[in-house]
């Protein structure tokens, strides 16, 4: 039993880390309609934009190197950067294919994710960088005392900014001016201008509010793996979640992140080994689209009707 | 950038920078590089080393035996069709056409393994690719030279048994294995089994899928299964995952070992503190304190031509691996110069006849400021790894420092396996094998 709950601790914890990069799709998702394939790639270059400036402003600046000056400071140039390209996202790729079908804004983005990598690579460097956070990713003691059940510092300290993350950008997208406007804008473009919602506007806040979760995800799973190319993987593990929980639902991210996080880790620990192992690369592809079957806007994905 | 600068480098140096070789021979080696993508990490200093060493090799000696070398890179971004792309683009260029093809991608190895016999180009492919092409009889063309996967897995076990008292301490114990579920990950199963066998200790594999950034799972598995000691099989950012999760589940670091290629900075580093204490084999080592390193640094980087943007990662595992590259593409030219003479291109059947008869001994590798760098080799026409020994290195919390001498594998069985599955293979494409004893 212990063992059990261990994986499944484990497995949500995990899970609301998958959750944390969704988040990114669904927010581009609800303004544009649209797919970003280029958010792996924005997670990539956010934390490699992040270290980078936390490399060279030492000698810039003469602050002190791993001080927290400079970690603030990176942070805020990495965050600037990130809004910079929201800004030229919206107006290189964006605007000119406003009133496109979505396939078109999907491929768009296709090829803003190879150029978004090979920025990052090309100004940053390819070497492989640590990035410590000062959380300490080693078991919590009192729990491993009482209960022998090891569950991650690190892990839980993600969740946790996970979870404020989720809950502000919910209320931000329920009750607010801008959250209303950008769901006009995602159900319809032209429509959402004739009644004059500023649209390369939202656009703009949208992708830069996409930029900032994906440098606060570029920073968890950098400081967990390192900042490296890898990275740019973190949204196939989006993927499943997406689907699971809805494309167009801020809460649904988080639940279905749960979900996924949960029952890829016990499938790989109780199915893996009557199969080979290595499940837990197709595994919650396998469940999300045994979902679709019954449910194909998600859990909490708004459902579309069309009149014929 | 880069790659511009190394082609007009590689491709003008004969003729541009000293006018006295304006006429001179030149020797061109094809690049196959990856400095872009998932694996550009690597790839930059493999590639990036291999050039500076041949940099060097020019600017101090003025080439080898009065051929200049010259070179041209081939983006393959590790991609396996970029790769074939690649190796079609590179064969005919140069005065001989290509006379070395070294893909570092055991994916691209695969993919050009029939293709080098017919255009009869050399294939090196150190520390990855084929393990049974080492049986130089039926893979004429291919050369898996210094240590294969299988005697790399062979001496990791010995290393296990040295840490033990002798290897009949390794019975009963329990061994686990966590490796990339791939082809590559999958090489060290048959071995394992087998020494498994023989030694008495049992192998716990467990996969990892790719690219392994997650990993919690696995250590659980590890922690409740509670082995004596887990290689680590691994890739990418699978490295760095699995020290990190060792840590998070309290798995000693000192009983971790990793393989070549889950033993460099881009794997240690990203881990942090975590990989203090964690051991590697390795079939080079690292540091910048040879003879070699310093003429890179003294004849390259001092003059400004270094290829390495950074070059705070010269002397790092990575690197020291391109220069491996270098330097047996220059001693198999020097060997292939003394049959077929000096001051003239070679062409790839003479190229392969330097490799298939590459001598370097401690001797040689001290004549080359190589000693302890590599361990000493010697190819046959039956024996094409030449070596099968490697160090290990423990990473110390910021650089790695040397544990061992070279260790070697359990040769027989190691041979034995290699030798059953050539047979395999030559039986399946009806290839008739070589008599060694013909060949000069």
């Amino acid at each position: 039993m212990q063992f059990f709950l261990e994986v499944l601790i484990g497995g949500l914890l995990s899970g609301v880390l998958y959750a944390l990069v969704a988040l990114g799709f669904v927010l581009i998702f609800k303004a544009s309609g649209v797919f970003n394939f280029a958010q792996g790639a924005m997670v990539f270059f956010a934390a490699l934009t992040f270290v980078g400036f936390q490399e060279v402003l030492p000698g810039w600046t003469g602050l002190e190197e791993g001080g927290s000056a400079v970690f603030w400071l990176a942070f805020a140039l990495a965050l600037v950067s990130m809004i910079i390209l929201g800004i030229l996202t919206e107006k290189i790729v964006l605007r000119p294919l406003v009133n496109q079908p979505h396939i078109t804004l999907f491929m768009a983005t296709i090829g803003l994710s190879y150029l978004i990598e090979g920025i990052a690579q090309g100004v940053w460097g390819a070497n492989v960088r640590g990035l410590d956070l000062g959380i300490e990713d080693v078991p919590v003691e009192w729990l491993m005392e009482s209960s022998n059940i090891l569950v991650s510092k690190f892990d839980l300290v993600a969740a946790g900014i996970a979870g404020v993350l989720v809950a502000s950008l919910a209320l931000l997208f329920q009750y607010t001016k801008i959250g209303r406007a950008l769901r006009a804008v995602a159900d319809d473009h032209q429509a959402a201008l004739s009644i004059g919602i500023p649209l390369q506007h939202i656009w703009v806040i949208v992708w830069g509010v996409a930029g900032f979760v994906a440098l606060i995800a570029g920073m968890i799973w950098g400081a967990r793996n390192g900042v490296q190319f890898a990275l740019t993987y973190t949204a196939l593990k989006a993927l499943p979640v997406l689907i699971l929980g809805g494309f167009t639902s801020v809460p649904g991210a988080i639940v279905g992140g749960l979900i996924i996080g949960a029952s890829e880790k016990l499938a790989e620990v109780y199915v893996g080994p009557f199969v080979g192992g290595g499940i837990e690369s197709w595994f919650p592809y396998v469940l999300a689209l045994l979902f679709l079957l019954v449910r194909p806007e998600g859990l909490f994905g708004e459902k579309h009707i069309d009149r014929v | 950038m880069k790659l511009k600068k190394t082609v007009l480098l590689g491709a003008t140096i004969g003729g541009l920078l000293a006018g006295g070789y304006a006429s001179a021979a030149e020797q061109f080696i094809g690049l196959p590089s990856y400095r872009v993508g998932p694996y550009a990490a690597g790839g930059s200093a493999l590639f990036g080393a291999w050039i500076d060493y041949m940099q060097m090799i020019n600017e101090r000696d003025g080439g080898v035996g009065g051929v200049k070398l010259v070179w041209e890179e081939c983006e393959t971004e590790y991609n396996n069709a970029r790769g074939v792309e690649c190796y079609e683009r590179l064969k005919n260029k140069g005065e001989t056409g290509n006379s070395v093809f070294q893909p570092i991608s055991t994916g691209i190895t695969y993919s050009v393994l029939e293709k080098v016999a017919q255009d009869k180009i050399p294939m090196v492919t150190i520390g990855y690719g084929r393990t049974d092409a080492a049986d130089g009889r039926i893979f004429p063309w291919v050369f898996p030279m210094v240590t294969t996967y299988w005697s790399q897995a062979s001496g990791i076990v010995n290393y296990i048994g040295m840490k033990e008292g002798g290897m009949d301490k390794l019975k009963g114990k329990k061994i686990g294995l966590l490796y990339h579920d791939s082809a590559y990950g999958k090489e060290s199963h048959a071995i394992m089994d087998k020494l498994a066998a023989k030694h008495g200790f049992e192998v716990i594999k467990i996969p990892v899928a790719h690219p392994g950034n997650e990993q919690q799972s696995q250590w659980l598995q590890i922690r409740q299964a509670k082995p004596d000691y887990v290689i680590l099989w691994g890739w990418g950012v699978m490295n760095p995952t699995a020290i990190k999760s060792a840590a998070k589940t309290g798995y000693p670091r000192e009983k971790m070992i990793g393989v070549w290629w889950s033993g460099a900075e881009e794997d240690t580093v990203p881990a942090g503190s975590a990989a203090k204490g964690f051991t590697a084999a390795g079939f080079n080592v690292a540091g910048t304190n040879y003879p070699l390193i310093k003429d890179i640094e003294k004849h390259v980087y001092a003059k400004g031509k270094g290829n390495m943007e950074d070059k705070s990662r010269v002397g790092g595992v990575y690197y020291n691996r391109g220069v491996v590259s270098g330097i047996i593409t220059v001693e198999a030219i020097r060997k292939a110069q003394e049959k077929y003479g000096q001051g003239k291109a070679l062409t790839g059947e003479q190229m392969r006849w330097g490799f298939e008869n590459l001598n370097m001994d401690a001797k040689h590798l001290a004549s080359i400021g190589a000693t302890g760098f590599m361990p000493e080799m010697q190819i046959s026409c039956l024996d094409h790894e030449g070596s099968g020994k490697v160090k290990f290195q423990q990473w110390d919390g910021s650089k790695w420092k040397v544990l061992t001498d070279w260790v070697d594998s359990d040769k027989p069985l190691v041979r034995g396996m290699i030798e059953e599955s050539a047979a395999a293979y030559a039986k399946e494409k009806g290839i008739t094998p070589r008599d060694c004893s013909k060949e000069m």
